[in-house]
């Protein structure tokens, strides 16, 4: 294995691009270390990309910001603006590792490690993230949700790697919010995770809404149908039934150790609901 | 395979090792510096025995590669006494017998440090979830709670 450390996205592609064998980028590394430890990948070069300051720093951009890929778990709750914006996306990354890992774990990691169940990739689908990726052939940006294509793959190709991620502006009366079942309090690994972002008119009728749910497919969902269920209502108890009832259809989860595929299909329509509550008061308050 | 030169402060000196590749930083830390204070209890970011300081952020150096501490600003446990005195927090947890068999105590001296550092008035719960990354398994939980919310208490003057 090498180890190269390059100081700008146009060496790091280059390194990426022409490596002979499994390329990897570092960036937080909690998850790369654990597989490379494991002997779950071999990789002929890593690629340390946090000495790339672009990829380390949060920027305001059009009344948005842009959060370098490498940028700490810790990094981002310390933002203060990003945190008053978008509470659900930080809640969620902030969801992820114990203290130790949030010094290290980034959101590009966390999406690019390409789990169903990563806790911030819903949230930050909810957010429509728009992820920017470099490679040889050039710039491009891509909606979070079409990044991760199956468990542990993205659709990222040789030589490409994320550089950094764009939380849009906010409208007024927006809010959003990421909820987790685990069946305990910190340290676990989601058993259904959801993301509701959405906007209310001055009267209080949601005007744009998205949901994402985590850990109940092969990769996260962005749920259109759970969506329609809030646009054009009050977000009565009507529309929160529809809104749940959709989620819980867009499901198709497996049984495993950590849920069954009836549990999980239950609770995703419960935190739905949950999740769109906290984000409907959050857009009341702003 | 060559080996990497690499250049860090460790407890404020300046230190110069050569590592492999693939070696983490608590490899480099126990092995070629003989800081052995930094426990290895389950090499995969799970149990905090690790935790070092690195660039003022609390990680599990086993998730870290030793190649990554160049330039950096590394502290681990045996830099957190000043001589023959020890820090606070050591002292509280000698006090409320905070520990039996000791492995995972560095770990949790770290991470305590940290905390305070930040935090310098914890509630219970936030000082739980913040050391929720340190796993122990003899005393449980409680006395180490106990000790490091006494030791915020002494530290504030209280």
């Amino acid at each position: 294995m090498r180890y190269e450390a390059p100081e700008t996205i146009d060496t790091a592609v280059s390194l990426l691009a022409g490596a002979g064998g499994d390329a990897r980028v570092l960036a937080g590394g909690t998850d790369l270390l654990v597989q490379l430890r494991a002997d779950m990948i071999e990789p002929e070069l890593v690629v340390d990309v946090k000495k790339i300051q672009s990829m380390r720093t949060i920027t305001e951009e059009n009344g948005g910001f842009r959060i370098g890929a490498a940028v700490a778990g810790a990094e981002l709750s310390e933002h203060p603006k990003v945190k008053a914006a978008w509470p659900g996306v930080v809640e969620a990354v902030d969801l992820i590792g114990s203290t130790q890992i949030q010094g290290r774990a980034s959101m590009g990691g966390n999406l690019c490690n390409g789990s169903p169940a990563a806790d911030s990739v819903p949230a930050m689908i909810a957010a429509g993230t728009m992820v920017s990726i470099a490679g040889p052939n050039g710039e491009r940006e891509v909606p979070a949700e079409e990044i991760i294509v199956g468990p542990g793959k993205t659709s990222l190709a040789k030589g490409e790697m994320v550089t950094s991620l764009f939380l849009p502006a906010r409208p007024a009366r927006s809010g959003d919010a990421y909820l987790r079942f685990i069946p305990r309090t910190e340290m676990d690994i989601a058993v259904v995770g959801a993301g509701v972002s959405l906007t209310l008119d001055e009267g209080g009728t949601c005007t744009a809404a998205r949901v994402a749910l985590g850990a109940v497919a092969a990769t996260p969902l962005l749920v259109q149908e759970a969506a329609d269920a809030l646009i054009g209502t009050k977000l009565d108890d009507a529309a929160m039934e529809a809104l749940a009832a959709a989620a819980s259809a867009a499901c198709n989860p497996i049984d495993d150790k950590r849920g069954t595929k009836d549990f999980r299909i239950k609770v995703a329509g419960v935190l739905a609901r949950r999740a769109a509550q906290i984000a409907l008061e959050r857009a009341r308050g702003n | 395979m060559s080996k990497i030169h690499v250049t860090t402060t460790v407890n404020g000196d300046e230190v110069e090792f050569l590592c492999e590749p693939d070696e983490t930083l608590l490899d480099v830390l126990r092995d070629e510096l003989h800081l052995t204070g930094s426990k290895e209890g389950c090499a995969s970011g799970d149990c905090g025995a690790c935790s070092v300081m690195v660039n003022d952020r609390l990680v599990c150096s086993c998730l870290v590669l030793g190649a990554e501490a160049d330039g950096a600003k590394v502290e681990t446990i045996e830099g957190m006494a000043d001589g023959e005195n020890l820090h606070p927090l050591q002292k509280k947890f000698l006090e409320h017998a905070a520990l039996q068999c000791g492995v995972c105590t560095p770990g949790f001296l770290v991470a305590a440090k940290a905390l305070l550092e930040k935090n310098p008035d914890p509630t219970e719960t936030e000082a739980r979830y913040w050391l929720a990354g340190n796993l122990c398994r003899c005393t449980g939980y409680d006395k180490i709670i106990r000790a490091v919310l006494d030791t915020a208490a002494e530290m504030r003057g209280n």
